[in-house]
């Protein structure tokens, strides 16, 4: 299982940019913490979720 | 006195309107007009999960060539600032960070204890950093040392239009700190945006009044107005208010004898 | 007027007085002003360059009435709203300045005046400055007091009721060094509750020493502002080395000093400039140290032994009391010392409206207090910095200031 925005998702063995896609993000529009750690954009291309991974995708929304 | 062009200027960067436009409690559609009626060439932006897919993307939204300044609200602590700091540069929105630590739900008080480590680790990572504070001098002056490009303390309780509260302790900081002094939370009205300009505020940052405004644009409007014209008289120089009962005592000066 | 400070002694050999004519009329003999002596610690701070490139703009002739009149109406009193009190345009003002400058002193110190009596423990000295009775060329009386002399010289002054005390040396490192003033320090302790000391500058490491010794304060008077003419005055010894000098207060809190006192000596220069510049050194410094006490003096030129022609030139009373006024709009929290150089006349009215400070029971002669206060001959004496004008003991002063309705304040004060 990984832990993706606080929800436990069944994405191990998968690529990050796969499930981006497939989980409908823009990723022009986002950030990713993985495991602490931001991750460059270039780097979801090869980063293949692994089980215990957490993973924070953020957006800016409306803010004061 | 030489004319100068009178610019904002923020860890570097000039800048010419001294509105701060907060985006929150409105609409995305709102936020061009906004914009363009405030003259705002700062925008803040928060930092939030990115949860539902079909998320309109905020930046759609803001014009070109405005500077972004996320903040980091939802941030407990020193470590969550920094956290939400590193993301929001990941977003690509620059090195500007506005930071907003609350321990507190209720009131939403800032906790100037750790925005001040928070302030120090990203100055150091080279983050242009704006912290938003309770007006305490000695924080204010542990903010310039940590590395802070500007001071922004609450005018009143985030969120509660309810104005100048704060003006006396703001008033030390604006005479005491050689950084921009930056108004934030709390004005309520053009007329208290005005009042803290004309007391040598360099900005006024503002959302809630605009977005409970009934009419959003306007009201931006009348708050960039109001900015300017306070900005105007801060520089002209105030001038004379008359006390009633002007003291007439004996003279003080009547022992000096050359 | 070309110069009326030089006086040649007869006692002086002749390769002394070529030395003495040389520096006098050939300023190439002399150091360089800005170079530190290798033994001086350099310190980094931006403060020197924001004062002087302040004081440099400066034109106090472009302010008129209608800006006195703004700043007399600020709540706070701005850099600019200070430089149009200082101006000529603010002399109409000076009832005015005075009354708004007792409302600050009253809301800051209320209507309090602390006493203190200084204490020359020696009188040599290794510069040649020329309108100071110490400088080195000058034919008088040197002594310097032992520690039996010194403890001796605090018991006397201690039975009067003093219980603030000010040491001053001539700047003579060699005579009176470091260790020397720190044992000074360590019984003036025994004897009162608070030491300040105004001695030749030093290290922050010495002032640290110092501190440790007993001594809280450090006041150090620039002399002048303006290097140029600093240049023409302070002609040999390491009081020649001005931004050394101007450092010392800086170095002085480094070291753990509670407060700082500075001064320029009006009368040596363009005292308008001088007097911004003094009060701006105090405010970019108290910006800079928030947690440290400041304090300022305000001397004129006196007249000296074997040279009675010296005196404070266009500064007046009226003058110096324009200054001391803008001193306490500017900076309310500041102390103002007014020193026995003036007349008693003017120390009472004063200190009604500004000065928080003032001494009595002077001498600035050496080890001659038991013979000023009680008339019994000593044997020894060094001869005295400068004439004062304002003799008062402390007994005196005391009355005089309740007379005037002021607090007189022996100490109110807690070495931590």
């Amino acid at each position: 299982m990984v832990k993706i925005n606080g929800e436990a998702k069944e994405a191990a063995g998968r690529k990050l940019c796969d499930y981006l896609k497939e989980a409908g993000y823009d990723s022009r529009a986002i950030a990713v913490e993985y495991n602490e750690a931001i991750l460059p954009k270039a780097d979801y291309e090869t980063t293949i979720l692994q089980d215990g991974d957490v993973v924070e995708i953020v957006c800016f929304m409306g803010g004061g | 006195m030489e004319k100068q062009e009178d610019c904002l200027v923020i860890g570097g960067h000039a800048f010419h309107s001294r509105f701060i436009l907060g985006s929150g409690k409105y609409s995305l559609q709102l936020i061009e007009a906004a914009v363009q009626d405030a003259g705002a060439e700062i925008v803040t932006l928060a930092v939030r999960r990115a949860n539902t897919k079909e998320q309109e993307n905020i930046l759609d939204y803001i014009p070109n060539g405005v500077t972004l300044l996320p903040n980091t609200s939802g941030a407990r602590n020193a470590d969550e600032a920094v956290r939400i700091a590193r993301l929001a540069r990941e977003l690509g929105c620059g090195d500007f960070v506005k930071i907003e630590i609350m321990r507190d739900s209720k009131y939403l008080l800032p906790d100037n204890a750790e925005t001040i480590k928070a302030t120090e680790r990203l100055a150091n990572e080279g983050f242009v950093v704006m912290p938003y504070m309770y007006p305490d001098l000695n924080v204010a002056r542990d903010l310039v040392e940590a590395g802070a490009a500007a001071v922004m303390p609450l005018a009143a309780p985030i969120g509660s239009n309810k104005g100048l509260a704060t003006k006396a302790f703001i008033q030390i900081l604006i005479d005491e700190i050689d950084l921009p002094i930056i108004v934030d939370a709390g004005i309520g009205k053009p007329s208290e945006a005005c009042e803290a300009m004309e007391m040598g505020a360099a900005a006024i940052m503002a959302n809630t009044a605009l977005a409970t405004a009934g009419n959003l644009p306007l009201m931006a409007a009348a708050f960039k107005d109001a900015i300017a014209a306070g900005r105007k008289a801060y520089l002209a120089g105030l001038g004379r208010v008359l006390t009633r009962g002007a003291a007439a005592s004996d003279p003080l000066t009547g022992f000096l004898h050359d | 007027m070309e110069n009326q400070f030089f006086v040649d002694s007869e006692k002086l050999s002749e390769r002394a007085l070529a030395k003495k004519h040389q520096l006098e009329q050939d300023p190439t003999s002399r150091k360089d002003p800005m170079e530190y002596f290798p033994d001086m610690e350099q310190i980094h701070s931006p403060v020197r360059e924001k004062v002087i490139a302040a004081m440099e703009a400066y034109d106090y002739d472009s302010y008129t009435a209608v800006d006195v009149r703004r700043a007399l109406n600020h709540e706070t009193c701005t850099v600019e709203d200070f430089k149009a009190l200082l101006s000529p345009a603010a002399l109409p003002f000076l009832e005015e300045m005075a009354a708004r400058a007792r409302l600050e002193t009253s809301r800051h110190f209320g209507n309090t005046v602390y006493l203190f009596t200084p204490l020359y423990i020696a009188n040599y000295c290794e510069n040649y400055c020329v309108y100071c009775g110490f400088n080195c060329y000058n034919d008088i009386k040197r002594l310097q007091l032992d520690a039996g002399q010194i403890e001796h010289e605090m018991k006397v002054i201690a039975a009067s009721g003093m219980e603030e005390i000010l040491l001053l040396t001539g700047e003579s490192k060699t005579k009176s060094n470091v260790s020397y003033i720190g044992e000074a320090c360590k019984l003036a302790r025994k004897y009162f509750k608070n030491v300040g000391l105004e001695i030749y500058p030093v290290n922050t490491e010495d002032y640290r020493y110092l501190h440790e010794c007993g001594a809280d304060y450090v006041t150090v008077f620039q002399e002048t502002y303006d290097l140029k003419k600093y240049e023409t005055l302070h002609l040999l010894g390491h009081k020649r080395v001005w931004p050394y000098r101007f450092e010392a207060q800086e170095r002085a809190l480094r070291g753990g000093m509670r407060g700082v006192g500075f001064s320029a000596l009006l009368g040596l220069s363009d005292f308008r400039r001088d007097a911004l510049a003094t009060a701006l050194h105090v405010y970019y410094l108290q910006r800079k140290y928030p947690q440290a006490e400041f304090s300022l003096s305000c001397p004129r030129l006196r007249p000296i032994i074997n040279n009675d022609k010296i005196n404070p030139l266009d500064v007046g009373e009226r003058q110096l009391c324009q200054i001391l006024c803008a001193y306490r709009i500017f900076l309310p929290f500041a102390g103002i010392t007014v020193s026995s150089r003036e007349s008693a006349a003017f120390r009472n009215g004063i200190a009604k409206i500004c000065a928080t400070k003032i001494s009595a029971g002077v001498s600035t002669g050496i080890g001659d207090h038991e013979e000023k206060y009680t008339g019994k001959d000593e044997e020894r004496t060094g001869d005295e910095q400068f004439e004062i004008c304002d003799t008062r003991s402390l007994e005196a002063m005391y009355a005089d200031m309740a007379a005037e309705g002021l607090q007189p304040v022996l100490n109110d004060y807690l070495y931590v």
